[in-house]
């Protein structure tokens, strides 16, 4: 954990040094709405934000269908997506404690940071926890393609690298051509990481970015629970 | 408590059949079983890997969804209520983990507790009677990924059993274990089926587990029940003959021309003979008599075939009446 925390806050100090470059060489110092302490309160809630939705997935569930131990899971006499959308949201609410939060006060306590206006706040905290939960539902289609793949590895990397630049963790979705953020607005991927983040730093409708996090937040659940049942009736389980 | 009619599951199999092209071919693993197990019985469902087993026990517990036939488990269709049916079975699988790999025995506990909404009173009682039974106490806070294979066991049966299940399965569950461990759990569960009237259904390839544990025995190969019934008629039926050994003073030729004799086998150059003899023709005592006529005896045994025996036979016997076919 404090291994982590000083890896973020290194790389946090790398992506704030580059953007505020970049910064400073355009006419104005500003980029598409972005000044100085907009730059800095986005890289480092970006920073906390990261492992909060675990932007680059995980492989827990693929693993276990892989090995087919996934087994286990399915005589349980509960939902198995429930089960780990609970589970998910459980270590959301530890590394919130662990990892959210200490990039922030470092950017808030070093550098000029943006607080949200007071009744920004109660609107962040709800665009975070969807932002999870968009999260979990693309991780856990992403997982269940293993059922269909036997290896998704192959997927979980795709992902890593789309996430990275999608959600807005290289550069702020704002500063994207016209056509391309058109374009991602029919996609989840915003809704990961760059939509807590507007939220915050109060660029963008508040109403249009909640309401489009919960559109796919709720998608993306009713396309896992597709997704689980049709894999457990149609998929072989492996091994014997 | 199970009920199985027409039982039959396919599988496509792909190969590699040229540089991109893959040849399809489909395989019943589970090819027309049926059977009955009532309440309260301790049922082995034996055959060699690859027979169809496992398979079996995947459509029984509702994770595999049969390609025809049907199966009734605890009154329920298993595929279709398949978290119903959880409430009331219990699996054990010999090779995978039920428990939390990081968290302490006693935790994974807590967690079934929930999961199956089992009462404090009840998770209580049956918790402590496993840990008394299966001497659990000594890791109970330790975390499962520190444990043996034999004390992990101990730990799937507990966890299997917390929320009272009417029937227990079991797939593979000794494998691996030493002699000691193997016994301390076929003891317990004999037990879990005597007295409190659990229902066990159990696939092995330790033969001692069926010795020690069924009354019944089901034998599978190929995706077909071969044999089903108690051990001793199973043995009577596939081998028929019993087995003299004798030991005798000097080596002697092969006593293979004594009334009721159908084979010998010589060991020792001569100096033990392994008489094979029909139950129908003759008698030990009889050929006893008829050795003790033609040489001197030093020590004698008669044999009963082992199980390994008899089930290596019921797998002959299919495979000479394929190629006869």
């Amino acid at each position: 954990m404090i291994a982590g925390t000083a890896t973020n806050v290194v790389f946090g100090l790398l992506r704030m040094a580059v953007l505020l470059a970049a910064l400073d060489a355009a006419p104005g110092g500003r980029i598409a709405g972005y000044d100085v302490a907009a730059t800095v309160t986005y890289v480092w809630l970006g920073q906390g934000l990261l492992a909060f939705v675990v932007l680059w997935g995980d492989a827990a569930l693929a693993n276990r269908i892989r090995s087919g131990d996934v087994v286990v899971d399915l005589y349980r006499p509960w939902d198995l997506q429930q089960a780990l959308l609970a589970e998910d949201l459980g270590r959301a609410a530890y590394c919130a404690v662990t990892r959210l939060v200490p990039p922030v006060v470092v950017g808030a306590l070093l550098f000029p940071f943006r607080w949200p206006t007071p009744e920004r706040w109660p609107v962040f905290l709800v665009s975070a926890v969807l932002a999870v939960l968009v999260s979990f539902g693309m991780r856990f289609l992403v997982n269940a393609s293993t059922f269909w793949l036997l290896d998704n590895r192959g997927v979980m990397a795709l992902y890593g690298v789309a996430t990275g630049i999608l959600c807005g963790l290289t550069v702020p979705l704002d500063f994207f051509p016209e056509w391309a953020r058109f374009a991602l607005w029919f996609t989840p991927m915003p809704a990961i990481m760059q939509s807590p983040i507007d939220v915050f730093i109060g660029h963008g409708s508040l109403w249009l970015t909640v309401g489009h996090q919960v559109f796919w937040a709720v998608a993306l659940f009713l396309a896992g629970r597709l997704a689980l049942a049709r894999a457990v009736r149609k998929v072989v389980v492996q091994g014997g | 408590m199970i009920e199985v009619r027409d039982l039959r599951r396919e599988f496509r199999v792909s190969e590699k059949a040229g540089f991109l092209r893959r040849a399809h071919r489909t395989v019943a693993a589970v090819d027309g079983v049926s059977f009955d197990v009532a309440a309260g019985e301790a049922v082995g469902y034996v055959g060699p890997n690859g027979a169809g087993k496992s398979t079996t026990i995947k459509m029984l517990t509702g994770i595999l969804v049969p390609t025809s036939g049907t199966v009734r488990v605890s009154g329920v269709d298993p595929s279709r209520q398949r978290k119903e049916l959880a409430r009331r079975i219990g699996v054990v699988f010999g090779q995978r983990s039920q428990l939390w790999w990081d968290l302490p025995l006693k935790d994974s506990f807590e967690l079934l507790k929930a999961i199956y909404r089992v009462s404090a009173p009840d998770f209580t009682a049956r918790l402590a009677e496993c840990v008394e039974l299966l001497e659990l106490g000594p890791f109970l806070t330790t975390p499962v990924r520190q444990l043996s294979l034999g004390q992990r066991m101990r730990g799937e049966v507990t966890a299997s059993l917390l929320h009272a299940p009417e029937l227990l399965v079991l797939d593979e569950p000794t494998i691996g274990l030493d002699l000691e461990s193997k016994e301390r759990l076929r003891e317990f569960l004999a037990e879990l089926n005597t007295k409190r009237g659990t229902t066990l259904l159990l696939t092995t390839h330790d033969l001692d587990d069926i010795q020690r544990l069924c009354p019944r025995l089901m034998v599978i190969d190929h995706g077909t029940v071969l044999a089903d019934g108690p051990l001793a008629d199973l043995r009577a039926e596939v081998s028929p003959d019993r087995v003299l050994v004798v030991d005798l003073e000097d080596a002697a030729p092969p006593l293979d021309d004594l009334p009721g004799v159908t084979s010998v086998r010589l060991e020792m150059g001569g100096k033990r003979q392994h008489l094979a003899f029909r139950r129908d023709v003759t008698t030990a005592a009889a050929l006893i008599t008829a050795v003790a006529a033609r040489a001197e005896v030093h020590d004698l045994a008669v044999v009963e075939p082992e199980i390994d025996d008899v089930v290596r036979r019921l797998y002959e016997r299919r495979h000479l009446g394929a190629e006869c076919r």
